[in-house]
């Protein structure tokens, strides 16, 4: 029983990354820049939904949806302005250059609203779902099914819709995008409107889970892991990475000393880029020549 | 303009290419050799942190400028060696081979992670050395009969011949003579076939392979070095830190080392030393805008690394050659006074050059 219960926190925590990392992936996919930034735009979307619900009082889903829509826009004022002069030019300028980013980010983040450890209001805290023996809290559970609606939502954006699908081709082939008619540039826009709303929902999610602080965005790198792990460039192995070094770091936090289970996480990781560096879903594959 | 009319093949490989750069680079030898005498303790030691710097950075300019392969953990590295000196120096053994030692320590470790993660590119490279930094920083908070933990240890005094060179102006010139060192070291390092080898990786993988070079071997040559360099850094860095604490090497230190090699410019090493005084500059900088900014802006926690981020994402955008690219279009301005033309390094518009097959 013991051993499901730590499997369901796991879990949970592994939805997180999972979330952080579909974020990842869905900007490397379209634009091939990895973002590492997105950590940080997570804690932003936890900052605002703190705002928007417990100082400016609003109730939880419109606070919500109000974080959600506001990300998104930050999300291309982003992309417009900092990553646009970016394209073409060569893969580790834009890295370092969204590393620059997630610092600032977490200094606007301390200078606006403190270093001290803020607690989002939610419904969910201090409730707990009893399914056969085992107990879930409420804000656990919520991670787990707002994950699961999440990928179904993308599921169907990517396969059914236009937008979805154009977003595909810029990712497939730039130029090959542009000469069919696809406006490259504003599909980019979009998929960072959507990368940082998608960070702004794991950032709520999260909130009642772990405290609400500047750095909490260093979450990122480890879901950075769960990327890779997952095979970086795959949304379905995203989540399962996720999933994976979520419950792995469980497990070891229970039976390793600290200071091992403190880097289950990258060790993972290593393993995994030693072993299968396409990682799990191999999605992508490396030019040959 | 000058125009150097070449009559040997040596002097394809001089140092120096011509009497001016003798020249001024003389008197700025001459200057840092008697800055003792009319520098305070404070400047002296502020000084030697930028040779100390200048040693990582000419490590990772090797790295990330000339074989273009980015780490995100080369504070690891300085670690590595800053520990393995301490521990060395510890042991008795005298300064100049206890830092070779720490280098070599350090170039090892480099080799280690270098050879498996080598055949990745570009952002996995980049990830794998973040893991592997974080790696070290737990090793190191928990390995407490070596690196005495989160308490941190002492760093033993360095010690040559009855000499104390940990303090002052003997430390000055310990840090002066190692950054000479390594400088000329990676200098004919670039002079050299591996060298030559490095810079074409850079510049395209596929043609250096099909040249002959083998990929793998110059790779992990490369991230050695690069980590050696680093390591004996470190190794200096132990003594003027005084007491090593894990907190001293933290991902913002490797941000750090990497912000320096980009705002220097990378792929030369003047940038290097531009990059290194930056970096040393900054904080006390921003220090003394504390005092004067208001309340509200200068007390504003991680400023620091914040303004780091900031300067970071400003070079890359307007300045991706540094501030030595940014001086070498200066020096040319004059060169060709009333001639300059602005598009002469314009930056061509490219679409994005697909590393993938799908």
């Amino acid at each position: 029983m013991e051993v499901l219960q730590i499997l369901i926190s796991g879990v949970s925590q592994g939805c997180v990354y999972g979330l952080i990392a579909m974020g990842f992936v869905l900007i490397y996919k379209a634009t091939e820049m990895v973002n590492f930034a997105q950590g940080e735009l997570m804690m932003l979307g936890a900052y605002l939904a703190y705002t928007f619900i417990n100082i400016l009082g609003m109730s939880y889903i419109p606070g919500f949806m109000a974080t959600v829509i506001s990300m998104a826009i930050i999300g291309v004022i982003i992309e417009r302005g900092v990553l646009r002069p970016m394209i073409g030019e060569p893969p580790f300028a834009v890295l370092m250059i969204t590393i620059g980013l997630g610092f600032i980010l977490r200094a606007l983040a301390g200078a606006v609203w403190g270093t001290e450890t803020k607690t989002l209001s939610n419904p969910f805290t201090g409730s707990v779902a009893r399914i056969f023996d085992l107990s879930i809290g409420y804000e656990n559970l919520a991670i787990i099914i707002g994950t699961l609606i999440l990928c179904g939502t993308f599921y169907v954006f990517f396969r059914f819709t236009r937008l979805g699908i154009a977003m595909q081709a810029a990712s497939q082939n730039q130029l090959a995008a542009y000469y069919v008619g696809i406006p490259v540039k504003r599909i980019y826009s979009l998929v960072w409107a959507l990368s940082a709303s998608l960070a702004a929902v794991a950032g709520v999610l999260v909130a009642p889970v772990s405290l609400l602080e500047p750095v909490m965005g260093f979450i990122g790198i480890k879901a950075f892991c769960a990327a890779i792990v997952g095979g970086f460039g795959s949304l379905p192995g995203a989540i399962l990475g996720g999933l994976i070094v979520g419950v792995a770091e469980q497990f070891a936090n229970l039976y390793l000393p600290p200071g091992i289970a403190a880097t289950t996480a990258y060790v993972m990781l290593l393993v995994m880029l030693l072993v299968r560096p396409q990682g799990l879903f191999a999605s992508i594959q490396q030019k040959k020549v | 303009m000058r125009f150097i009319l070449k009559t040997r093949y040596q002097q394809d490989i001089d140092v120096f290419k011509h009497n001016g750069q003798r020249f001024w680079f003389g008197l700025l030898a001459m200057v840092v050799v008697v800055a003792p005498l009319f520098l305070d303790t404070f400047y002296l030691g502020e000084l030697s942190l930028v040779y100390i710097y200048s040693i990582a950075g000419i490590g990772l300019m090797l790295l990330v400028g000339h074989t273009g392969l980015v780490s995100l953990g080369h504070a690891a590295f300085l670690a590595i060696g800053a520990y393995a000196h301490s521990w060395f120096i510890g042991k008795g053994i005298p300064l100049p081979i206890s830092m070779l030692l720490a280098g070599l320590i350090s170039a090892s470790a480099g080799a280690m992670v270098g050879r498996p993660t080598l055949r990745m590119t570009g952002i996995y490279l980049a990830i794998a050395t973040l893991a592997f930094a974080h790696i070290v920083e737990q090793i190191i908070a928990h390995w407490e009969s070596v690196t005495g933990g989160f308490r941190g240890q002492v760093v033993p005094d360095a010690m040559l011949m009855g000499l104390d060179l940990g303090h002052g102006a003997p430390f000055y010139y310990l840090c002066l003579v190692t950054v000479l060192l390594c400088l000329l070291a990676a200098l004919n390092l670039l002079r050299s076939p591996t060298g030559r080898s490095m810079v074409a990786i850079r510049d395209s993988e596929i043609s250096a392979q099909s040249m002959g070079i083998n990929l793998a071997r110059t790779k992990t040559v490369a991230f050695a070095v690069s980590a050696g360099f680093t390591g004996i850094a470190g190794a200096l860095f132990a003594h003027k830190l005084g007491y090593l604490a894990p907190d001293a090497f933290t991902m913002l230190t490797s941000i750090q080392l990497l912000l320096m090699v980009v705002v220097g410019g990378l792929g030369s090493m003047h940038g290097v030393f531009y990059g290194a005084i930056f970096i040393v500059v900054l904080p006390q900088f921003i220090a003394i805008m504390r005092d004067t900014l208001p309340a509200a802006i200068g007390q504003i926690p991680g400023l620091e690394p914040g303004l780091f981020g900031l300067i970071l994402v400003l070079f890359l955008i307007f300045e991706p050659l540094g501030v030595y690219g940014r001086w070498l279009k200066i020096k040319q301005f004059f060169d060709e006074f009333p001639l300059y033309r602005k598009a002469t390094h314009k930056r061509q518009k490219s679409y994005l050059r697909t590393e993938r097959l799908r």
